[in-house]
């Protein structure tokens, strides 16, 4: 009873059916199933959604300028993605530029997202999948102090005594009885494959980086006024810059811009001498491991980011690559229309929302989304609690977007992937630097480790694009420019009648876009697809099926019955499902109260 | 055999001098004089860890990331030294059923003993299935961890007062943890998220002194939520002296003037940015420029704007500090700054008459 998807998998459903939920270590509420052959091979996957707010609901007919404060409240783990993506959109439907200032600042706040991202999701919600803290408990400290010199010689944590406390902590810690998160973990499964060593030096580097990662963020304490969820201004941003003269100790002065350019360099120091080279470190006994590739190799999408100059959002000036590639072929990255209504759609007849008409998709500016809770006929369970999903039916949060038909896969890989193949300079470099270290072709890219390792370069790539944009910052200021917010359409009544329009970043998570209608200065239609509603995506009207479905089959499980393996290659996703399933569209009525008992 | 706080520090090489400074550094942190100190060590040198349930419903995990964020203490010495953070799906090892397995066990074994934390909230519609854990509602899983504990602590807007996707028109009918959770007694930390040396003192007072700390009307802690924003802001004397931000950008803003005409809250917004302020007194809001959106005030979304001013809007939230003023007093608080601010304009204008 196997069924070919029009992108290319095998589904099998005969085999034993394993249900994870709550998938843990993830932004908001997962849940997912898989079908295992006799050989504890993936047959078929199913992944759903389990959470939805309505926000864009909530977003109608309020004041446009106040939409990034809501929109920035869909995600808290990449707070501030929204916030400027929706600034942007709000920019773009009223035709506001912003001067070069704020772009300089924007982009600082925004790489610094994704450095800190990327570092806490590596460490705290992924490392538990490949680094075995009771392992670690075996470890010799003065081998592990070699390790550590070996993989990163710059790293001043590294002495045999410091290894020995790190680990003397652990065991005492074991030993409590009282392990706190690392309770009820698999650490007697087979699939974790380093030496003891190793993982004392991870699991050191899981505590230095849970002390370290706030200080990335403080960039953002300084220009947005708190983190998570800074303060952002449609026009530019709200700080203003005073470095000569009178109160200027009430103002970004120099006290400040030596503040955010002393935490770029602690933070470049942290990712380049922990970070990479733990992932060079891990990834090298993790090397055959090279599941989980789904349609990476096949179709991925970006839509690029950081803007070079203010106000130019077109590919040549943005320095994170955009592109879509299809069908496999490196050769050829197509360019990508957020406006073009036959390009990007979204489907639902897998999702728990109602169209009129469920086997076409809606462009986003056209999106409607009614919330439509029912379980397929074969589900097993209730309504209210679900033991099996039934996937022919209705079963995820999320809609299923598609790029021109496909179903594409977003993120760090899928932005590295479009780098390498349309030649972007640094990324390249960075690819082959990493796939020389390994020994591991290219092909290599396209696994649940390629994901991990794309991640942790781009990190590194970030923390350097700080620094130039910090430089620019502090040249313009010099050169005479201190401006930093465009006050010319801050009025309503300067606002044209009806107005759309579409603004995008790169979250870490990937790809993300709002798209916006303004009609007599208030919302009148707001609709975000967002990184994970791509990669979480149920099936489509075609049957295809989306990036975590696809990144699980033919994966080998080590027991059924413990989902090492289908945590490892979820998680290298970097999940956001608060972000993924708040989509709702212009029916905004209210829906019945119900009494609480 | 489970091992104290005390024990924690010693084994991680941590001196008694130290360990004693570092009980009088938190007192210190905690508004608490140095006095207390004595008082926090042997708590801590005497207790084992409570263990601590951490739910998600609703939210977006800004009070997760706002948490790691705190400078003293720091996130790993809380988690690994002060509580046992035996259930929190966004950090915890386990998953699917292994996971549920804890609630379940730490409801058992610490009945009556154990800390319920919540980010977020429950949804009420579709059968409370716009949330679901392990195949049911979450509203199911709140219930069931509620039941035994010993008390809950609200994390954020969400959980204190819903945030907002219970923002007009609440399409799932998310509700705060107290709508749903009677009989138990509610810690409120609001704020979208709550400041996070705020949320490492909650923790740390409940470990140290094994009390809830002293609540008001509205179930806030009044050593972080009893003053307004407006009566520590350090650009209050702008305020007073009819100094003013007009335009973003301008020559006010940049010298650091107050942020009233540009819609800022925080007259009416109760809580400890404008002295605690962000990440170890780094900066707040309205130093980095920005006008306070009064994210910690039930139902600051529904409030208009975040750029009019308070003047013009009508029924502001709920006057916070609800000990002394009822809620009528939200619209007299409101017409008095404007008075003052009209006032100050007055006299500004006076001053400047020569030159405009």
């Amino acid at each position: 009873m196997a069924i070919q998807t029009p992108n290319g998998f095998t589904l099998d459903t005969s085999g034993k059916r394993v249900v994870v939920d709550p998938l843990t270590r993830i932004e908001g509420h997962m849940r997912c199933e898989v079908n295992v052959d006799a050989n504890n091979m993936i047959t078929n996957a199913v992944s759903t959604g389990t959470m939805w707010r309505g926000l864009e609901v909530i977003l109608k007919g309020r004041d446009p300028r106040d939409a990034w404060a809501f929109t920035q409240r869909i995600c808290g783990v990449c707070t501030g993605t929204h916030a400027l993506t929706s600034v942007r959109a709000v920019e773009d439907a009223l035709k506001i530029n912003i001067p070069e200032n704020a772009n300089s600042i924007r982009n600082i706040m925004q790489l610094s997202l994704q450095i800190h991202d990327h570092l806490v999701h590596f460490y705290h919600l992924h490392a538990l999948d490949w680094v075995n803290p009771v392992h670690a408990l075996k470890a010799d400290p003065k081998a592990t102090s070699e390790l550590q010199k070996a993989t990163s010689p710059r790293h001043p944590k590294s002495s045999p005594g410091y290894f020995r406390d790190v680990q003397n902590r652990l065991k005492k810690f074991v030993e409590s009885g009282q392990l706190g998160p690392f309770k009820n973990g698999y650490w007697d499964n087979p699939a974790y494959l380093l030496p003891p060593e190793a993982n004392l030096m991870a699991v050191t580097h899981y505590l230095e980086a849970l002390d370290f990662q706030s200080q990335i963020m403080k960039t953002r304490v300084i220009f947005g006024g708190k983190d998570p969820h800074p303060n952002w201004l449609v026009g530019g941003v709200p700080c203003a810059i005073n470095v000569h003269g009178e109160g200027a100790v009430g103002a970004i002065n120099m006290e400040r811009l030596n503040f955010v350019s002393s935490i770029i360099d602690q933070s470049t120091e942290f990712i380049e001498n922990v970070y990479i080279p733990d992932i060079i470190a891990i990834g090298s006994f993790y090397k055959s491991w090279l599941y989980g590739g789904g349609i990476s190799g096949k179709s991925v999408l970006a839509y690029g980011d950081i803007p070079d100059h203010a106000n130019d959002y077109s590919p040549k000036n943005l320095l994170m690559p955009s592109g879509a590639v299809i069908n496999g072929n490196l050769k050829e990255v197509h360019p990508v229309d957020l406006r073009d209504p036959t390009q990007i759609q979204e489907f639902v007849p897998h999702s728990w929302y109602t169209y009129p008409d469920e086997k076409k998709g809606l462009h986003p500016w056209d999106g409607i989304t009614e919330p439509n809770y029912v379980l397929g006929p074969k589900t097993k369970g209730t309504r209210t609690n679900i033991q099996q999903i039934d996937e022919s039916g209705k079963y995820s949060w999320i809609k299923a977007p598609r790029w021109k038909g496909h179903a594409m896969e977003v993120g760090p890989l899928a932005r590295y992937v479009v780098g390498y193949a349309s030649g972007h300079k640094e990324i390249t470099e960075q690819i082959n630097g990493v796939l020389k270290a390994l020994d591991v072709p290219v092909t290599a890219l396209f696994s649940t480790l390629g994901r991990t390792a794309a991640r942790a370069l781009e990190a590194q790539w970030c923390c350097h694009k700080q620094r130039y944009f910090m430089d620019k910052l502090i040249a313009n200021i010099k050169a005479g420019d201190s401006s930093t917010a465009n006050v010319d359409r801050w009025e309503p009544k300067t606002w044209p009648k009806d107005v759309k329009g579409v603004g995008f970043t790169e979250a870490p998570r990937g790809a993300l876009a709002h798209w916006i209608k303004i009609k007599d200065t208030r919302i009148d239609n707001y609709q975000c697809v967002v990184p994970t509603t791509w990669n979480g995506s149920p099936r489509d009207h075609a049957g295809n099926i989306g990036a975590f479905e696809a990144s699980l089959m033919n994966t080998k499980v080590e027991r059924a019955e413990e989902p090492v393996e289908i945590l490892r290659t979820i998680h290298s996703f970097d999940p956001c499902l608060a972000c993924s399933t708040h989509v709702m569209g212009e029916d905004g009525r209210e829906l019945a109260k119900v009494t609480v008992r | 055999m489970t091992e104290t706080f005390y024990d924690v520090l010693r084994r991680q090489g941590i001196s008694r001098r130290s360990f004693l400074k570092f009980c009088s550094l938190t007192a210190a942190s905690l508004g608490l004089g140095p006095e207390f100190a004595p008082t926090m060590a042997h708590a801590l040198e005497t207790k084992p860890r409570t263990p601590v349930l951490w739910l998600h419903g609703l939210e977006c995990t800004c009070c997760s990331e706002a948490f790691i964020r705190s400078a003293h203490p720091l996130a790993s010495d809380v988690i690994l030294s002060m509580i046992s953070l035996d259930y929190d799906d966004t950090i915890m090892a386990a998953a699917g059923h292994q996971a549920e397995a804890i609630v379940e066990e730490v409801v058992a074994k610490y009945k009556g003993n154990y800390l319920l934390a919540v980010e977020g909230n429950p949804p009420l519609n579709a059968d409370g299935m716009y949330c679901i854990i392990g195949g049911k509602p979450f509203l199911d899983q709140l219930r069931f961890a509620a039941k035994d504990c010993k008390a809950i602590i609200s994390w954020g807007s969400c959980a204190s007062w819903g945030c907002v996707q219970a923002a007009r028109p609440n399409p799932t009918q998310a509700v705060p943890v107290h709508k749903v959770i009677r009989d138990k007694p509610i810690i409120k930390v609001p704020g979208c998220p709550p400041i996070p040396e705020v949320m490492t003192a909650v923790v740390t007072y409940m470990a140290t002194f094994d009390k809830i700390p002293e609540l008001d009307r509205q179930g806030r802690p009044k050593m972080f939520y009893s003053q307004r924003i407006h009566d520590k802001c350090y650009r209050r004397p702008h305020f007073d002296a009819g100094q003013f931000v007009e335009a973003w950008d301008d020559d006010g803003a940049r010298r650091g003037y107050c942020l009233y005409k540009m819609g800022c809250k925080g007259p009416t917004t109760y809580n400890a940015c404008s002295t605690t302020r962000w990440m170890g007194g780094l900066s707040f809001p309205i130093q980095s420029g920005h006008g306070c959106i009064g994210c910690s005030e039930d139902g600051f979304w529904d409030n208009g704007s975040f750029y009019n001013r308070l003047s013009d809007i009508h029924q502001f939230g709920i006057e916070s500090n609800a000990d002394k003023v009822g809620a009528t007093a939200a619209g007299v608080v409101g017409a008095a700054v404007a008075a003052h601010a009209a006032v100050s304009a007055i006299k500004r204008a006076r001053q400047n008459g020569g030159n405009e």
